[in-house]
């Protein structure tokens, strides 16, 4: 395996969908291929950051109107 | 199951919205999910409320970072608890109520962006392109081990600030994409399933929006004493 087919594998090695032989393949060319280890790493980081990012604080103008929609439809609905 | 991190329960004091709402979450705070949608079907609007204050910033996330507007966000939030709440009765909790509602929003998000066809955006559609196969796949240029862990980037305003110009950098079709896949964590087929393509283009789509981010943030978190020049093997 060399760079350019590590690349097109890259997502099912990274989402561990590679079956067991390519995975060897892929795991030795790592081995002996400093360039590619870091971009693997540097991709499950990137992956890693904007899974575990804090959400956003909703704008309270809005959070208190979503609130009264919430009330709103409640009351809507409990009395149909 | 989702991507982000699940949303801790806060207290009131950091939601001041109004009072009534406060002393609702506090008699919310305590209890799980399940609990409340049980609560919340047998009629008990606190326990809704309780249930919308867990999740809403997730909700308005997804929704923000799929539609990369404020206003679409709110629209989509409000319309995916209100959809929460009239189907609550049908709610058959197979999926955590956290799932359910995310999928409610995440679609609503997507519908946002298909009106927009038409005027000047990318298509989400077929793929229309000569350049979507693996051989086109932009090369990494620079690589370099990162200066921190993400653990310790993740907490900073700054990061949070520069991952969220990187990922309005993508193109809406990979950004949205990368969002279901790696942050929502929807499978290749759902995800195919919803856009309206193949799994083929969602793979290759998914692996240019990884390396676009990549390179974005190795560039604003790599080490230049650790960089590494990209060669190929023949």
């Amino acid at each position: 395996m060399n760079c350019e087919e590590l690349l097109a594998m890259l997502n099912e090695y990274v989402d561990g969908g590679v079956d067991p032989g390519v995975c060897e393949q892929f795991e030795h060319h790592l081995a002996g291929c400093n360039p590619c280890q870091v971009v693997v790493d540097n991709i499950r980081q990137t992956i890693t950051l904007y899974k575990e990012g804090e959400p956003y604080e909703l704008p309270r103008p809005f959070r208190n109107r979503l609130h009264a929609a919430l009330r709103a439809k409640w009351r809507e609905q409990q009395a149909s | 199951m989702s991507g982000l991190r699940a949303v801790q329960p806060r207290t009131p004091r950091l939601f001041p919205v109004t009072p009534s709402v406060s002393i609702r979450w506090a008699m919310a705070e305590e209890r799980p999910d399940s609990e409340l949608v049980r609560l919340a079907k047998a009629g008990d609007l606190s326990a809704f409320e309780g249930l919308a204050m867990r999740h809403e910033r997730r909700i308005y996330t997804v929704a923000r970072r799929i539609t990369g507007n404020e206003q679409d966000a709110e629209d989509v939030t409000q319309q995916a608890l209100l959809s929460a709440l009239e189907h609550l009765d049908g709610f058959r909790e197979e999926a955590s109520f956290a799932t359910w509602v995310l999928r409610v929003a995440t679609h609503a998000a997507l519908k946002v962006i298909r009106k927009r066809q038409g005027l000047p955006t990318v298509s989400l559609e077929a793929n229309t392109e000569a350049q979507e196969g693996y051989d086109t796949v932009p090369h990494p240029e620079y690589i370099a081990d990162w200066k921190e862990s993400p653990t310790e980037l993740v907490g900073r305003h700054e990061t949070a600030r520069l991952i969220d110009e990187a990922l309005n950098e993508l193109d809406e079709k990979h950004r949205v994409i990368f969002l279901l896949r790696d942050v929502e964590g929807w499978s290749v087929r759902d995800t195919a399933e919803a856009l309206g393509l193949s799994e083929a283009n969602v793979k290759v789509r998914l692996l240019r929006a990884r390396l676009q981010l990549r390179e974005r943030l190795t560039r604003e978190f790599g080490d230049p004493a650790r960089r590494f020049e990209p060669h190929r093997h023949e």
